[in-house]
């Protein structure tokens, strides 16, 4: 069995195999990752990614198959086994304790001994080494809760070189980074390769995987179906290989032709339950016929923004619809009175807000426009019209399977933000409020939403876009504005700005200091 | 785990299951103490529904859980754990025995609306105080359901020990007996060829709580109102999105539950006792939480429930007078161990069932593959 491998081999993973019930998660998979280079993984939402590296850190038994580190057979059974084969992992969800010193967080779980003293000594040595080398200064003393998300990060890729990785997995690192920042990780992890540490790096962006891996695997439906090197491919062949197709990955659009003004904000305030102003004082307008997006880093005000326009928090300041004052504090402010307004919403948590997940898909597509016609009579539900209504939906917008009594939970990211478009936009609203439309949703289905959102503007129709990808508020919006810290920094035309500029806007720096 | 199960073995299946396992572990228990563990399933089994004598008890039983069980459904279906049932029924029974002693009402027919209307509207407005308390300040409604419990049974006391005295009732604290007129058409009197003996407990209140049953069902499963109970329930932030208002959902949820409980008070109350005396609840209240989780809140599985749960209660009964040394508090242990066996240890039996039907499934599908 423990047939050596090749011993320049970092990680070489063998036939691996896994199934969740009748869900085929990996499917004999095969990967060789050369030691001192980084090494990208993509695929699409429920490709088998996140699987094969929870396999690889311990937390599931692969079915078949076998994993060699520096050509030597070596069983996982636990992610401590993984930790002392040398791999570390930075999750997408950081695993900090909040109120622990970076210190603290750095030595837990791998204290020396009873005493933390020792320990606390030699990571502070360490952090201050690594700060120098690889800018990854940090202040070794501060709260893990005072920091912001792109130094929690640089903590928990400490920890992990505290432990001596010598493999680091990184899972959808850059998620909740600004572009400065994701380009700051990125000059750390190519100095650690340089250091002859090997980085595998999962992600679903197509930039990141160009921009910094030297080779890249692919995956499809658990399966791996290419590992080419980065040099010699291109995003539209990843993107193939990914979904199976030929994929559109820009947008085609004419340019826009705006209307009336369909909702102007002035001096919008919200604030939340601690007492911390989320919203401090937004004015903008939107006009018939133009998608508006809003850039910026996730919660810097954007889901604030969205949910006092969605009325179900309240507010300050005045929202004028269609030429009307909105009520933005009575008992008359609610998500029902906003819809009966016309205002239309595909909230940024598809699964926790915009559907019941236990509900069938027919249940869900009248959530929302339940006291209305056709789905309800009196005091009593049709579940006839229900049922009709949701099968006609599915076939216009192509949701998979096409079957109205599975549930919610049952479909997948894209089919399931599909339920959520087609019940909105088909009601035919005046403003489509829109959040993250692309989160979690494979690739193939982002093409389809995107169409769905440009001919909505089209057909005359005013569109909020909210969305942390800077790509997807560049593909799609007419106009930008950037939010930061529950302000709007700034606003730009997709043609005239670029990436560094929001950049720089989203991180808080107004263009006077983005010019000096 | 749950959708690899077809819905007749989550509904059918598992709380069998269960109740087979709660029997054996009562079995053993029963041997512990010296007792053939066989008699007893028999007098347990033949004392509940082996006679017309004991259909009589386990129906009257089954019908004060159904309206308990219902009650502490509707809550559940809008994620509140409502444990208030002894309180709430308590006070339906003072609804009722305030209607019926105080207004003169010349047939069981009309009394029936008119204390029916009474028990609901006190179960439910003592339902309404811990509501309101969840919904508008945040005080868990397990908490407070549980407290108005203790402050039910002192006013209860109080009421019949000082106001609704009767007078020369001598020691024992209770109302006066409601007219003759006012008597609640019993199974002898309904079917007498039936078999059920001249003082059977079993009256009309059974085809109310039957009433009570589709009224649920329709309520939850056809109505708007069920609709939105439904969703507030699995997902509150969906709840405000979708515009339900969790103030509504909650009170509305909590009324409606109150009012079935105090319902049970038509039964025990109106139907038997025919008087208010200190406790007309008995723990049924607190039956009706194992009832609503055995019948997985669904109206049909809580009538099971209630069926199997009325049940125990006669067959208990029975057994402590047929068997010696089977005390009362035999038979509390064997309740409890069906109410864990049904409620709390449910996934303990589920998650191996549903793997018997995943291989089971798998199995003709890849025989189908090669």
């Amino acid at each position: 069995m423990t047939s050596d491998g090749n011993p320049d081999l970092a990680i070489e993973l063998r036939g691996i195999s896994k199934a969740f019930g009748p869900v085929q998660a990996n499917k004999d998979i095969s990967i060789q990752v050369k030691r001192g280079t980084i090494h990208g993984i993509i695929g699409e939402n429920g490709a088998g990614k996140s699987t094969l590296m929870s396999i690889l850190y311990g937390f599931y038994k692969a079915d078949a198959g076998e994993v060699l580190i520096g050509g030597k057979t070596t069983p996982i059974p636990d992610s401590q086994a993984a930790i002392d084969a040398g791999i570390g992992m930075v999750f997408q969800h950081f695993k900090l304790v909040e109120n622990f010193t970076v210190l603290e967080n750095v030595i837990l779980g791998a204290e020396d001994g009873a005493l933390l003293k020792p320990s606390l000594a030699k990571a502070r040595k360490l952090l201050t080494d690594l700060a120098q080398e690889y800018e990854m200064d940090v202040d070794p003393d501060a709260v893990i809760e005072d920091l912001g998300v792109g130094q929690q990060q640089r903590v928990e890729i400490l920890k992990a070189l505290y432990r001596e990785a010598d493999i680091l997995i990184l899972d959808e690192p850059t998620g909740v980074l600004t572009p400065a920042e994701a380009d700051h990780l990125f000059r750390i992890l190519k100095g650690l390769k340089d250091e002859g540490k090997t980085i595998i790096l999962i992600t679903h962006k197509l930039r990141e995987i160009m921009e910094i891996t030297d080779t890249v695997s692919v995956m499809r439906r658990g399966e791996m179906t290419a590992t080419v090197k980065t040099a010699e491919t291109s995003p539209e062949q990843l993107a193939e290989l990914m979904v199976g197709r030929k994929v559109l990955l820009r947008v085609d659009k004419v340019p826009a032709t705006p209307g009336e003004t369909v909702l102007s904000v002035r001096g919008l305030r919200v604030v939340d339950d601690q007492g911390v102003e989320r919203l401090r004082g937004i004015d903008l307008d939107i006009r018939a016929g133009e998608v508006l997006g809003i850039a910026g880093v996730a919660g810097n005000g954007q889901s604030e923004l969205l949910e006092v326009l969605g009325g179900y928090t309240q507010g300050t300041g005045t929202i004028t619809m269609n030429g009307e004052q909105i009520d933005l504090t009575g008992t008359a402010s609610d998500a029902r009175t906003r819809r009966a307004r016309g205002i239309a919403h595909v909230p940024e948590d598809r699964q926790r807000e915009g559907l019941i997940m236990d509900f069938g898909a027919w249940e869900n597509v009248a959530f929302g426009y339940h006291h209305s016609e056709p789905f309800c009579r009196g005091l009593f539900m049709d579940h006839g019209a229900m049922r009709d209504d949701c099968a006609a939906k599915m076939e216009r917008f192509d949701v998979r399977p096409p079957d109205p009594t599975l549930a919610a939970k049952n479909f997948s990211g894209g089919n399931q933000q599909k339920i959520v478009l087609a019940r909105e936009i088909e009601r035919n609203p005046d403003l489509l409020l829109i959040g993250q439309p692309t989160r979690g949703v494979d690739i193939g289905a982002i093409e389809f939403i995107h169409q769905q959102v440009i001919a909505l503007r089209d057909q005359g129709k005013a569109i909020l876009l909210v969305s942390v990808e800077l790509d997807e508020i560049m593909a799609l919006s007419d106009r930008i504005a950037v939010m930061f810290d529950g302000r709007i920094m700034g606003e730009r035309l997709p043609d005239q700005t670029d990436a560094n500029e929001l950049g720089l806007l989203m991180a808080g720096m107004t263009g006077k200091d983005a010019a000096a | 785990m749950t959708e690899s199960l077809p819905k007749w073995a989550d509904i059918l299946l598992i709380p069998l299951v269960n109740l087979v396992l709660a029997l054996i572990v009562s079995g053993i228990v029963v041997a512990l103490i010296g007792k053939d563990p066989f008699e007893a399933l028999y007098i347990l089994v033949n004392g509940s529904v082996g006679s017309a004598y004991g259909w009589g008890y386990t129906l009257f039983y089954t019908t004060n859980f159904i309206f308990t069980g219902l009650g502490v459904a509707v809550a559940f279906h809008a994620r509140l754990f409502n444990i208030g049932g002894e309180g709430q029924a308590a006070l339906g029974g003072l609804g009722v025995a305030l209607v019926l002693l105080y207004l003169p009402l010349p047939h069981w027919s009309l009394a029936i609306i008119a204390a029916s209307l009474g028990a609901a509207l006190f179960g439910a407005a003592w339902a309404a105080i811990p509501a309101y308390l969840q919904a508008q300040r945040g005080s868990h409604i397990v908490i407070t359901t549980i407290m108005f419990n203790f402050i039910a049974s002192a006013l209860m006391v109080y009421l019949l020990s000082r106001v609704l005295l009767v007078p020369g009732a001598g020691g024992s604290p209770e109302t006066a007996r409601f007219v003759e007129a006012v008597r609640l058409p019993n199974a002898y009197d309904i079917a007498p060829w039936l078999g059920f003996s001249r003082s059977t407990p079993l009256n009309v209140s059974f085809f109310l709580a039957l009433a009570a049953c589709v009224f649920v069902w329709a309520l939850i499963w056809r109505t708007r109102l069920g609709y939105e109970i439904r969703s507030f329930g699995k997902s509150e932030p969906a709840g405000l999105y979708g515009g339900i208002s969790s103030t509504r959902i909650t009170m509305v949820a909590m009324l409606i539950s109150g009012g079935l409980i105090g319902l049970m008070a038509i039964n025990s109350v109106m139907g038997e006792a025919e008087r208010l005396v200190i406790d007309p609840v008995q723990g049924a209240g607190f039956v009706g939480i194992a009832v609503a989780l055995m019948g997985r809140s669904h109206p049909l599985g809580v009538f099971l429930a209630a069926l199997l749960f009325g049940a125990l209660y006669q067959g208990g009964g029975e057994l402590t007078f047929e068997m010696n040394g089977m005390t009362r508090e035999i038979i509390l242990v064997i309740q409890a161990l069906v109410i864990l066996f049904t409620g709390a240890l449910d996934n303990m039996v589920r998650a191996p069932i549903a793997r018997v039907f995943l291989t089971l499934r798998r199995k003709p599908a890849q025989k189908a593959g090669s």
